[in-house]
């Protein structure tokens, strides 16, 4: 890692002090910053405009009423500030009753599937996520090693990737259907997509078959970055296999690991193309995702509120990644370089 | 996972000269096509299904049998209420677009970022990272509104405007990896030789910077490509893209899903991908782990 030190752009700017002797750094600093926002300002502004904008407007859309009928009073309402309202509606699940006041969301409506829908994305994420790593990590070592064949593997890995998603949806939608292949290859006669822990388990395993490759190249890229020396050493010093793998191998590849399974995670937690295309959330595959699309339809302000809230959940789960759990992406980034 | 595959995976990573048979290599071996399988089947049994007639769609031999042609030609009948060429022209050109702005607009903002010096990096870092990050959904619902009182929805623009949320991001970020990689002496050499900042991109940098470009415009086209959530809400029958048009195959019996039919669609769909994929295989991985892990 010493390489990186020499690069005084990334890591002097990323560390935020500058050591002295860099050839007036300052002086360059000022003039290059200039240079360097007017090179920015473009994608900062498009993003600007295709991200922000979009958000404060939904920020601002889950605090209005929908217009439509009113409940309450079976009156059309024009809509208007809500305050919470919306974020009540899905949070505690209340919706507006007949005569007015509030009651529990009736079961079927899609207020009473707020937090089913929240346990569902979760679990889809903790299950994917550590299918994932584990199968990742095993595909990265057997890739790593040097054997004939080694770059038909690499290049096998990338087919699952390459493929649409909402391709591998309606694929593995096949595979599974009630004479697929699926069922005559184990013998069973599954509704895979018409009951709820078989369709739970359909999407897992198609998730896992799409996604896995993608943890694989970052583990198996984390992996390359090892120096032999150091596994030579710790052989030398009678290090055995597993005492290799726990006290070499895990903690220098953790890094890589840690950005790999925060992006996994954080693509798991917004999940809808899969559930969407083989079971239409039916059978408690519903997932956040799903939920808003479905509101969409019903009401934009109250599905504004919605897609704030699984907004916040995701920032929430990255910021824990990044604070707690040291998955730093911005740092591996900044200063990252050439490692070969 | 067995101990001692792990510690074998970089003491044995350069090649070595032949050895005698044994069982660690062996293990590797099987491993390997464990992971092959895993990886391939499935793809092949779309192919397979893809070219079978539609009356032994849940045959199950592992081979092509009963090969035709039927399927493919089912995909482009329009009698069914199917546009798929008209799908694919409209996933060409929204992915197209997106791509060349983001290329256009991320390469200097990734030449920013790997070769300038300037105040809150590490803060435009991470937004540019947590923008690739969000989710679509947050987008689709104030989208959705506001195309639809602007007249956009159903137009391309309204497809190409919430990718370029996604796109762009992955653009900046895996070209800032590469660039960083680059000979950038060549720069200071152009610089002393009387080229200005400017010119010394333009003039070296850029023509360098060339092969970098094009892996990650693949990677911007896929992403763009495979996009399905923004799709499906904000397009029409006129702009409706493939990954839509696939999840939504309407098939000759209206209860009947056109399971051959869609596996020839999706092979369609999917063919020059990997095609594209295993061509450039090294440097889309290259591509996809920059700056991530490096």
């Amino acid at each position: 890692m010493s390489t990186e030190l020499e690069k005084p752009q990334t890591t002097t700017a990323a560390a935020g002090h500058r050591l002295p002797g860099r050839e007036s750094a300052d002086r360059k600093q000022v003039t290059q910053g200039r240079w360097a926002y007017t090179l920015l300002a473009p994608s900062l502004i498009l993003l600007a405009i295709v991200i922000i904008y979009p958000v404060i407007n939904a920020i601002v859309m889950s605090f209005q009423k929908d217009s439509g009928l009113d409940p309450a009073t079976g009156f059309f309402s024009e809509g208007g500030p809500a305050g919470f309202d919306n974020y009540i509606h899905w949070l505690l699940q209340q919706c507006t009753a007949p005569g007015g006041g509030t009651v529990a969301c009736p079961p079927g409506t899609l207020g009473a599937q707020f937090w089913d829908s929240m346990g569902t994305t979760f679990f889809f994420t903790v299950v994917t996520v550590a299918f994932e790593t584990v199968l990742g990590f095993w595909m990265a070592i057997i890739m790593a090693r040097a054997f004939r064949g080694r770059s038909l593997i690499r290049a096998a890995v990338l087919v699952p990737w390459a493929i649409p998603t909402a391709v591998t949806a309606k694929l593995w939608f096949f595979i599974f259907a009630f004479e697929g292949i699926a069922n005559k290859l184990f013998g069973t006669q599954i509704l895979w997509t018409g009951s709820e822990w078989p369709a739970k388990w359909a999407i897992i395993i198609a998730d896992v078959w799409k996604t896995t490759p993608f943890m694989a190249l970052l583990i198996l890229a984390g992996l390359q970055l090892i120096p032999d020396e150091v596994y030579e050493a710790a052989k030398v010093d009678g290090a055995s296999t597993w005492q290799r793998f726990r006290l070499i191998t895990l903690p220098l590849v953790k890094p890589a690991l840690m950005v790999a399974i925060l992006f996994r995670v954080l693509d798991a937690l917004r999940m809808y193309d899969l559930p969407a295309i083989m079971t239409q959330g039916a059978n408690g595959t519903t997932t956040l995702s799903i939920l808003v699309v479905q509101q969409i339809r019903q009401g934009f302000n109250t599905a504004a509120a919605l897609s704030t809230i699984t907004f916040i959940v995701i920032f929430l789960v990255a910021f824990i990644f990044v604070r707690f759990l040291g998955a730093n992406a911005v740092d591996a980034a900044t200063t990252s370089g050439k490692a070969k | 996972m067995s101990t001692a595959t792990a510690s074998r995976t970089s003491t044995e990573r350069t090649e070595r000269p032949k050895r005698p048979f044994n069982w660690g290599s062996f293990r590797t071996y099987i491993s390997a096509v464990i992971i092959l399988v895993w990886c391939l089947a499935p793809f092949y049994w779309m192919v397979v299904t893809a070219f079978r007639e539609v009356g032994y769609t849940f045959d199950t031999t592992p081979f092509f049998t009963h090969v035709t042609w039927d399927n493919f030609t089912t995909v482009f009948d329009e009698s069914l209420g199917n546009h798929f060429g008209k799908n694919l022209l409209n996933s060409l050109i929204v992915g197209a677009v997106t791509t060349v702005v983001a290329l256009v607009v991320g390469v200097f903002a990734a030449y920013a970022l790997a070769r300038l010096n300037f105040r809150f990096k590490f803060v435009v870092l991470g937004f540019i990272l947590g923008a690739s990050m969000f989710p679509g959904v947050a987008l689709v619902t104030p989208l959705f509104q506001l195309f639809t009182n602007i007249g956009w929805f159903g137009t391309y623009q309204a497809l190409i405007i919430p990718n370029i949320s996604f796109v762009l991001p992955l653009t900046v970020y895996t070209l800032t990896s590469f660039f960083r990689e680059m000979p950038w002496e060549l720069e200071e050499a152009a610089r002393i030789d009387g080229c200005t900042q400017g010119q010394a991109f333009r003039k070296v940098i850029l023509p360098l910077a060339a092969p970098a470009t094009f892996t990650t415009a693949i990677l911007a086209f896929i992403a763009s490509w495979n996009e399905f959530l923004i799709a499906s809400q904000l397009s029409n029958d006129a702009t409706k893209t493939v990954t839509v048009a696939i999840a939504y195959f309407a098939g000759a019996q209206p209860h009947q899903e056109p399971y051959t039919a869609v596996m020839a669609a999706g092979t369609v769909v999917t063919i020059p991908l990997v095609i594209l994929v295993l061509v450039f295989q090294r440097k889309i991985v290259a591509g996809l782990t920059a700056g991530a892990v490096k």
